[in-house]
């Protein structure tokens, strides 16, 4: 595959820059009381998000999980609606509905951000499926951690998108921890195997990618795209990475080893991606910029009015 | 099964057996719309445990009869993919028995994506499932399983009381645009009755159907206490009595106003329900009704399972689903 434009890669780096910012900014609004209930942050895992959504076209659907901040933005969610469904107000992107854990934009082919671990995996399978029933040049992208890959709904959704030839990808997040359990303590493997492996049990294919290395997470995406519209099945792909805060958000994250998280800080994606396109210097700028942009969305979002038990009854059912 | 009531068909409507009907709706549905497909265990080459998709895999091929594999989670999780994306599957699950395998699927997401959305997508999906005793099948292949979603918002629920129940709730929720799980019972997968096929307009949503009109008790029922309780009616005829009896037909909506209506003229109340009592469809109207309208005459009755559960063991089987005898006594006390 050949590597996307200057441009493109240029998008990618504000992306990942804008991802980092908006989720510091949740932190922050946390902090000031204007986030009910908690968030599960992502950064360190937005070249997972960035790389994996760059290989999309416009027609493809996405599954996200409650962790997906980093999805909807890199998908080109709008700001203010993102920071307002966050923080429950009617202008947020899902009337205040969905809240941290569940902000799309079905517009943007976000179908759904399940809160219930795996859940989202046999959706992806069935979209899959409509899109390959249809003979659509489309895919159904579909996120989900280390830790979805203990769940029935993984392993029966596997069997049957390989089965059917879903026209689907799947990507396992692999943050090196479910909530705050590594995931070679919860996962039956080989020695050394990866998670990813067990796609081989169903006769998928399936790869491991640097998840700190946007290019290379696109060009996994890519080739398992093209694959699943050729008809040729789904792919099951593993991307390494790191999540920098804790599962949720008064998680300090003390289970995990002294240096690890600096360690995997030394392999920063936004700091790969700006160095592989000669733009290291341009990050300062950029953030300056994107930081203004967060903070005025921020505040706007924060004087959204709340919805209403009227709307909420109102979207339960369609007509 | 006993008593095999054959009903004359009115003008128009063909007598069909009730699984029968099941397979009509799906053939109907499926030909009026191509987006609408079908996903189970052995429905397809081999036309349904229940024989209900007979012939469709046939008619429709491959495309749109899907055989599954045993993973009623999996698949009921891919039907909400599915309609999220354009199409209506309907989705068989063999026993009713076999929807907990499949609780996060049904219960916890296809109710809840939308709402979550804020109104952005939307599921028609339908489960149906066959659930029910009598067949000697034991403690895991014999609930209803009709109330067992109740407690999930966001889900509407069916129950088919006849070969047209059968039929026209299953056609319109199929054409509707929220998840619906429709319930048969296999008891009466045999029976036969009048069925007149139309589009998907002729059960609405919410509506009980009065299938006995009467002055002195209002019998609610669903699946196959309507058919016990009909049989009840027609003995309690000869002692005087005279039922009217109410195919609920939708657990949810629930047609309270029908309910109301006939009670306010009758006065009783017998409910009869092939479940516990506690938690159930049954309750809820003894609730409601309680809590509004005029008073009853005398205090409503529940006719019930027991609380034990169901053997296979044929004299402890037939004593836990209620009889049309255990429906006129109830009746009777409800009138004395
Ligand atoms: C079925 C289910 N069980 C438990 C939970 C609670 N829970 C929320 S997040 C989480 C850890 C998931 O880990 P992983 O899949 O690796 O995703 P990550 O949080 O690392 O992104 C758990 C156990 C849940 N949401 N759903
Ligand atoms: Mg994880």
């Amino acid at each position: 595959m050949t590597a996307p434009p200057p441009e493109v890669l240029r998008s990618w780096l504000e992306k990942m820059i804008l991802i980092r910012l908006a989720e510091d900014k949740v932190m922050e609004i946390y902090m000031q009381g204007l986030v009910p209930g908690t968030v599960h942050l992502c950064q360190g895992q937005e070249a997972a998000s960035v790389g994996a959504i760059g290989a999309l076209t416009a027609d493809d659907w996405l599954l996200c999980t409650y962790r997906g901040h980093h999805h909807a933005l890199a998908r080109g969610m709008d700001l203010e609606a993102f920071f307002a469904e966050i923080m429950g107000r009617d202008t947020g992107a899902c009337g205040g509905m969905g809240g941290s854990s569940y902000v799309i934009d079905a517009s943007l082919g976000m179908i759904g951000s399940p809160a219930i671990i795996g859940a989202g995996i046999p959706v992806a399978t069935g979209a899959g499926m409509t899109a390959r029933l249809r003979g659509e040049d489309r895919i159904a992208m579909c996120f989900f951690g280390d830790g979805a890959c203990n769940i029935g709904a993984f392993h029966e959704a596997l069997n049957m998108a390989q089965l059917w030839r879903s026209q689907a990808v799947f990507l396992i997040e692999n943050n090196q921890y479910g909530e705050y359990t590594p995931f070679r303590d919860s996962t039956a493997l080989p020695p050394e195997a990866p998670i990813a492996h067990r796609a081989s049990a169903y006769g998928m294919a399936h790869t491991v990618t640097d998840g700190q290395d946007a290019m290379a997470v696109h060009e996994v995406v890519a080739r398992a795209r093209a694959q699943a519209v050729a008809g040729d099945g789904p792919t099951l792909i593993e991307a390494q990475t790191y999540r920098y805060r804790g599962h949720s958000r008064t998680d300090p994250g003390t289970y995990r080893p002294p240096g690890e998280l600096d360690a995997w800080k030394e392999r920063d994606p936004i700091g790969i991606l700006a160095e592989r396109i000669d733009a290291s210097e341009a990050v300062e700028e950029i953030r300056a910029r994107l930081q203004d942009e967060v903070d005025e969305a921020a505040e706007r979002a924060a004087e959204g009015p709340w919805p209403s038990l009227d709307q909420a009854r109102g979207y339960v059912f369609a007509d | 099964m006993s008593s095999q009531t054959e009903s004359p068909a009115p003008g128009g409507a063909e007598v069909v057996t009730y699984r029968e009907a099941i397979r009509l709706a799906l053939d109907d549905a499926m030909a009026a719309d191509e987006t609408v497909l079908l996903l189970g265990e052995d429905i397809a080459k081999a036309g349904g445990p229940f024989k209900t998709t007979a012939g469709l895999y046939e008619k429709y091929g491959v495309d749109r009869v899907f055989d599954t594999p045993i993973a009623e989670n999996g698949f009921c999780g891919i039907a909400l993919g599915m309609a999220l994306t354009g199409l209506r599957p309907v989705v068989e699950i063999m026993f009713s028995d076999f929807l907990p395998t499949a609780f996060d699927a049904i219960a916890m997401e296809l109710p809840r994506w939308r709402f979550m959305s804020g109104g952005q997508t939307s599921a028609p999906v339908t489960v149906r499932a066959s659930g029910g005793g009598g067949g000697r099948f034991g403690a895991q292949t014999s609930s209803t399983g009709e109330s067992w979603f109740l407690q999930f918002y966001g889900l509407k629920v069916a129950v088919a009381g006849s070969p047209q129940g059968a039929y026209g709730l299953l056609r319109a929720a199929i054409a509707h645009n929220n998840p619906v799980v429709v319930f048969d019972h296999k008891a009466m997968h045999l029976r036969k009755g009048p069925l007149v096929r139309g589009d998907d307009r002729l059960a609405d949503i919410g509506k009980a159907v009065v299938v006995r009109s009467g002055s002195d008790v209002t019998i609610v029922a669903s699946l196959l206490m309507v058919n016990r309780s009909l049989e009840a009616a027609e003995a309690l005829a000869g002692e005087g009595i005279d039922v009217e009896v109410i195919d609920i037909s939708w657990l949810r909506p629930l047609d309270m106003a029908t309910v109301a209506a006939s009670v306010e003229r009758t006065g009783r109340l017998v409910i009869a329900e092939e479940q516990y009592h506690d938690g159930g469809w049954g309750a809820s109207i003894i609730s409601r009704l309680a809590t509004a309208a005029a008073p009853l005459a005398s205090p409503p009755v529940a006719v019930s399972m027991p609380e034990i559960l169901i053997s296979h063991s044929p004299p402890l089987e037939d004593a836990m689903i209620p009889s049309a005898e255990r429906i006129a006594e109830a009746v009777r006390s409800a009138c004395r």
